[in-house]
């Protein structure tokens, strides 16, 4: 009988476990998760932020799933991996044997190194328990101080303000994300806070938290000098949780690396989701990305040769939906300026390092109130895209570039002054209309 | 009206709401429970998303409740070709 153990449940952990069970009944399956929470979805926490659900809901799986699928939760922190015993050591003093380990620690947010860094109401929005705590002081009335870039900071601004906070949003550069939206969509975004209520502070850093009896109660700033407020959210950024294997001599660069089989450098040692550093073939180098489904992807693939079958990872081209400002929002291909996001330390969640490169590309937009289409149009196939707002086309865009279909004979139209792209497109929809089911 | 009346009335309806079915997107899916948390008769939606699978459920009201409320686009209306395998 063989023994797995996974290290993590989120997205990669969950999914090759699922894996691992379908091809192998009889295996011992261990999941040690160090959240006493277990798996839930993450990046659900937004919406248990904004209020949209509650947080008994943000547990895709219920007690009987891991029941049927006979796994073992082990509600513990893994503190070292012992290659040459095939052992884990974890943080009660036991030693958990394996025969194929996986290692899905995922990726947790960074904190900037600031004086008042440790006072009570600095929060951050990246786990179930943090975000409770960070409810404790979201009352009505209150202000608050929101940091950072990308997705995450944009939560916890709309979270913070449904909760009828004032939220302050302090911007380092001139507008917001500017490596992967626009300038006209990064407007889009902003206005729609500001008509929402929020204060945007452009060109403004934060250089200290202010204090009293250990509770925030201001922050300084190189901008305008000092807001006072009663919690500072944080969203500069993650880092994939990659000491463990570090430690354990396992090959690391910003993750831990892995072969396309999802093997890492030391045999029966595998990794998945937003630890590992996985190779792209378009970009020709590896990358990590920070998302769910090439997390959920990159658990199957792990799984599936931990168990003795022979499956192969192929990076998808970089996918994500979010909601910015209200606004649904999908994300595909390169679509990025080269210049670095002054709000965030490498990478944040729901990112992924593939946006940020931009190819031999022109881009074509079509405007119309909040519905907004971008295209990274390139020699003879599209590279990239942003549809913020009406979703219909996005299937088909995805489509367009992850199988790099010939746009040449529509090229010309894209171009052409007034043009309309949704038109042009549309001779790409096949007859049976589900081009964008997956 | 009889309970049996009722019962079979209301199977007549949903067999024509059933012209079409709510098929996910499941790339597009963080498993957030928001679908499943705003179906008014507690189908599990989620989870067809992550299984990958249309709302088959004969109960669903085809209400759209759940497409609506998705804030990531994943589901959407789709007609059910009832009459497709039958060819």
């Amino acid at each position: 009988m063989t023994h797995y153990l996974i290290i993590g449940a989120g997205s990669a952990g969950i999914s090759a476990a699922e894996t691992i069970r379908r091809l192998d009944a009889a295996g011992e399956i261990t999941l040690v998760c160090a959240e006493a929470d277990g798996y839930y979805s993450r990046p659900g926490l937004a919406y248990f932020l904004a209020d949209e659900i509650p947080e008994q809901q943000l547990y895709p799986f219920r007690r009987q799933d891991f029941q049927r699928l006979q796994i073992r939760m082990l509600h513990a922190q893994a503190q070292q991996i012992i290659p040459q015993d095939h052992q884990v050591l974890v943080n009660d003093g036991h030693r958990l044997a394996y025969d194929r380990l996986l290692v899905a620690t995922g990726a947790s947010a960074v904190m900037a190194k600031l004086p008042g860094a440790e006072l009570q109401g600095v929060v951050k929005l990246d786990n179930l328990e943090e975000t409770r705590r960070m409810l404790r002081f979201a009352h009505k009335g209150r202000r608050a101080v929101v940091v950072g870039g990308g997705i995450t900071a944009l939560e916890l601004v709309e979270g913070l303000r449904l909760r009828g906070m004032q939220v302050d949003y302090l911007l380092r550069g001139e507008r917001y994300w500017p490596n992967v939206l626009d300038e006209t969509e990064s407007r889009i975004v902003e206005q729609r806070l500001k008509q929402a209520g929020v204060r945007i502070n452009y060109q403004t850093e934060l250089s200290e938290i202010l204090g009293r009896g250990g509770k925030v109660v201001g922050v300084r700033t190189t901008g305008q000098g000092h807001i006072p407020c009663d919690l500072v959210g944080m969203a500069i950024g993650v880092a994939p949780c990659k000491q463990i294997g570090e430690t354990a001599g396992l090959k690391v660069d910003k993750g831990i690396l892995v072969d396309d089989t999802m093997l890492t450098s030391v045999p029966d040692i595998y990794a998945a989701g937003d630890v590992a550093q996985v190779y792209d073939p378009r970009l020709g180098k590896s990358i990590v990305d920070s998302l769910w489904e090439p997390a959920r992807a990159q658990g199957r693939t792990a799984g599936t040769n931990m168990a003795g079958q022979t499956e192969r990872y192929i990076k998808a081209v970089p996918f994500n939906v979010t909601r910015l400002a209200g606004i649904t929002t999908t994300i595909i291909g390169s679509v990025g300026g080269r210049d670095g996001d002054p709000d965030v330390v490498g990478i944040v969640r729901g990112d992924s390092e593939g946006w940020r490169q931009v190819p031999d590309a022109m881009a074509v937009q079509s405007n119309s109130e909040v519905n907004r289409l971008r295209l990274l149009v390139g020699e003879r196939h599209l590279v990239g895209g942003v549809v913020m707002g009406d979703q219909r086309l996005s299937g088909l865009v995805y489509q367009l570039v992850a199988r790099e279909i010939d746009i040449s004979s529509i090229r010309q139209n894209l171009f052409t002054p007034g043009a309309d792209i949704e038109t042009a497109l549309a001779s790409f929809i096949p007859s049976s209309g589900n081009f964008g089911r997956r | 009206m009889k309970l049996r009346d009722w019962l079979s009335a209301d199977r007549s309806r949903r067999e024509l709401l059933v012209e079409a079915q709510v098929v996910p997107e499941s790339i597009r899916c963080v498993q957030c429970g928001i679908c499943s948390f705003y179906c008014p008769i507690n189908i599990d939606v989620r989870r067809h998303v992550w299984d990958g699978v249309p709302v088959r459920d004969g109960h669903c009201l085809t209400c759209g409740e759940c497409v609506r409320r998705c804030p990531r686009g994943v589901l959407r209306f789709e007609r059910s070709n009832l009459f497709e395998n039958k060819r």
